[in-house]
């Protein structure tokens, strides 16, 4: 089965003038992947990992993750589908900084509400451990350092088990040290969990590391 | 409701997280209320005094023969008017126009009628009271001294003396206690009291009495029915009034109506008699609503303020907790709640203070002894209001906090995790 099925999707940015930032993009991700976008700035790299994401739904072209077809649902479906199929991880952590490291990492759990508040704190606690920052649960993420702030994003992108996990510039923020040990633990999701994983990188270090890198130019794959 | 649950949760966090913003936006709402709770409990607690003080000192329905100076002539009835002129100057009234006929039989016809509780006869004149060369007017009225008390529970304001003596002394008259100190008498001494007819008569003071309405306690006097027909030279048959208390006071208008079509005498209601106390309670009630509503929506400005400043800063969890899975339905209640909360909270301070200010003011003493008398500012307290406070807070911070909230649900993710 395929995890992610693109089918001759076009976007127009209307702002400042009208211009074409994807052009009939056709790809599959297949389940398990590692893959990485890469191009230069502007190219539509980022672009295209929006509309994957189901947040940007204008665009033409059909678009199917994880065997279903997102492209016409709902915003409140879509935001359901999300929550179950897909995890985030962003360049900014976007932790809530009021929240604890595991309070993070449980809400969208919770949200999806298919397990008990005490089996979630499990789930939560088992998570943080595969990212290696167990020991920092109970501390308020916004007294966490960028490199442990962006595994705790991980750890909360695991929560719920998603068939996708979608990185923009995942290791864009962090030191050397910091990005080798993100990087180890996506690899690690994609062989040992077969999760399917897409992230965009201008790091071409990280990009070999992927098992397939897709690159990009002018709103068109010119390389798969 | 899973779902409600962690909305509530991550609201609950964000309002703790910024106190100082929460407690402010909730004092506006405290403020709101507490003004609202002792606005009208002061203001009803008045209306209900003066609403007590008018059904306590006039009847339901009053039955009465107005003075008519205007009559057709006498000998109207002999010519025919339309064949010739009669002229009569400057006609006098009939020496007994103020006089019920058959008085008694229609007292007991109008107590058979199934909504009249109690029907009082009365005769009631001008007087004066001599003290020395010195003469006081007043007004006399001669009255069935158990039914009066059943009519304005008469017992309850006795100051001074008893009403037991009145039965017994024929000779006895109760003084409004104002009367009595003008008079310079008390309970046992004699009074001199000149009719209307000239004749002069001493009474035995049984004892003294207070309405609270100096108007009255100033002037009135009561004797037993049988004694001011004495003093005024009548037969035991003539009374002037007749005052009925029905049971459900606010059908008043309706059966003074009716009573003046079966009698033909004129039957004024209560609310005709005391219009100008009736149409202060409208003006009271308008202010304190106008009032009490102008503080509420300041309130729910304040809120609706915070509310947006809370709404942009929060942008990024916004965005997140979009990105993760939550729908524009759970954004709305995440900060509706933190407006709800707000709201509910400082309506319930809001009450206490109310409340507790009412109190206050509760034992605060009237001041103006000499024009009705009251011993504290009358104060109501109506759970009613105070539900009525917490449904206002409600519903104030309700809308005041829809549309930040709406805003929030509106926020594109995309637009602000991609910088």
């Amino acid at each position: 089965m395929q995890a992610v099925q693109a089918h001759k999707i076009t976007k127009y940015f209307h702002e400042p003038s009208t211009f074409e930032v994807l052009s009939q993009i056709e790809f599959t991700v297949n389940k398990g992947e590692f893959v990485s976008l890469i191009g230069k700035s502007g190219c539509g790299k980022s672009t295209l990992l929006y509309v994957l994401s189901t947040m940007d739904t204008d665009y033409q072209g059909s678009l199917s993750l994880n065997g279903s077809l997102v492209t016409g649902l709902n915003q409140d479906a879509l935001s359901r589908f999300r929550n179950e199929h897909l995890g985030f991880v962003f360049q900014f952590h976007f932790l809530l900084p009021e929240f604890s490291a595991l309070e993070n990492v449980m809400l969208p759990a919770l949200k999806l509400g298919k397990y008990s508040k005490e089996e979630v704190e499990q789930n939560a606690i088992e998570k943080l451990r595969q990212v290696g920052m167990d020991e920092y649960a109970r501390k308020s993420a916004g007294k966490l350092s960028g490199g442990q702030q962006q595994r705790v994003a991980i750890a909360r992108a695991l929560i719920n088990n998603p068939a996708i996990i979608m990185g923009d510039e995942p290791t864009g923020n962090l030191d050397k040290a910091n990005t080798y040990i993100v990087l180890d633990i996506l690899k690690r999701l994609s062989e040992e969990n077969n999760q399917t994983i897409i992230t965009v990188t201008h790091d071409p270090d990280f990009a070999s590391q992927t098992h397939r890198t897709i690159e990009m130019e002018d709103g068109k794959i010119i390389r798969q | 409701m899973k779902s409600f649950r962690l909305s509530l949760k991550i609201a609950l966090v964000h309002l703790l997280s910024k106190k100082k913003q929460t407690m402010v936006a909730m004092l506006g709402v405290t403020f709101g209320i507490s003004m609202f709770i002792v606005m009208i409990s002061f203001m009803t607690g008045v209306n209900d005094y003066l609403m007590d003080l008018a059904l306590d000192g006039s009847p339901h329905i009053h039955l009465y023969n107005p003075v008519k100076t205007k009559r057709a002539p006498l000998s109207s009835a002999v010519y025919d008017t339309n064949s010739t002129w009669i002229n009569v100057h400057h006609q006098k009234p009939k020496a007994d126009q103020n006089k019920i006929r058959s008085g008694f039989q229609i007292l007991n016809e109008i107590r058979k009628l199934p909504y009249v509780t109690n029907a009082a006869p009365q005769l009631s004149s001008q007087v004066f009271f001599n003290n020395g060369s010195l003469q006081f007017g007043g007004v006399m009225m001669g009255v069935d001294i158990e039914r009066e008390n059943l009519m304005y529970k008469l017992y309850e304001k006795i100051e001074s003396g008893s009403v037991e003596k009145m039965r017994s002394n024929r000779e006895g008259i109760l003084l409004g206690e104002n009367l009595a100190q003008k008079l310079n008498v008390d309970v046992g001494d004699r009074v001199s009291l000149t009719a209307s007819n000239g004749n002069v008569f001493m009474l035995k003071v049984v004892g003294t009495f207070a309405f609270g309405m100096t108007s009255v306690d100033e002037t009135r006097c009561y004797v037993s029915l049988n004694t001011a027909q004495k003093i005024l030279g009548k037969p035991s048959d003539y009374i002037t009034d007749i005052n009925i208390r029905i049971r459900d006071y606010n059908l008043s208008g309706e059966i003074a109506k009716e009573i003046q079509s079966l009698f033909g005498y004129t039957a004024d209601d209560w609310q005709k008699t005391n219009a100008s106390i009736l149409a202060g309670e409208i003006i009271r009630n308008t202010l304190t609503y106008v009032v009490s509503a102008a503080m509420l929506i300041v309130a729910g400005f304040g809120i609706y303020n915070i509310m947006n400043m809370s709404v942009v800063n929060k942008m990024r969890d916004i965005a997140i907790l979009k990105a993760t899975g939550f729908e524009a339905g759970d954004i709305i209640s995440i900060f509706l709640l933190q407006s709800v909360i707000i709201g509910l909270s400082g309506a319930i301070l809001g009450m206490l203070i109310g409340g507790l200010l009412s109190y206050g003011i509760d034992q605060i003493p009237f001041p103006a002894r000499e024009l009705i008398k009251l011993d504290t500012f009358p104060v109501n307290y109506n759970p009613m209001h105070y539900g009525l406070g917490i449904i206002f807070g409600f519903i104030t911070t309700l809308f005041a906090g829809y549309f930040p909230s709406k805003k929030a649900s509106k926020i594109d993710p995309v637009a602000i995790i991609r910088g």
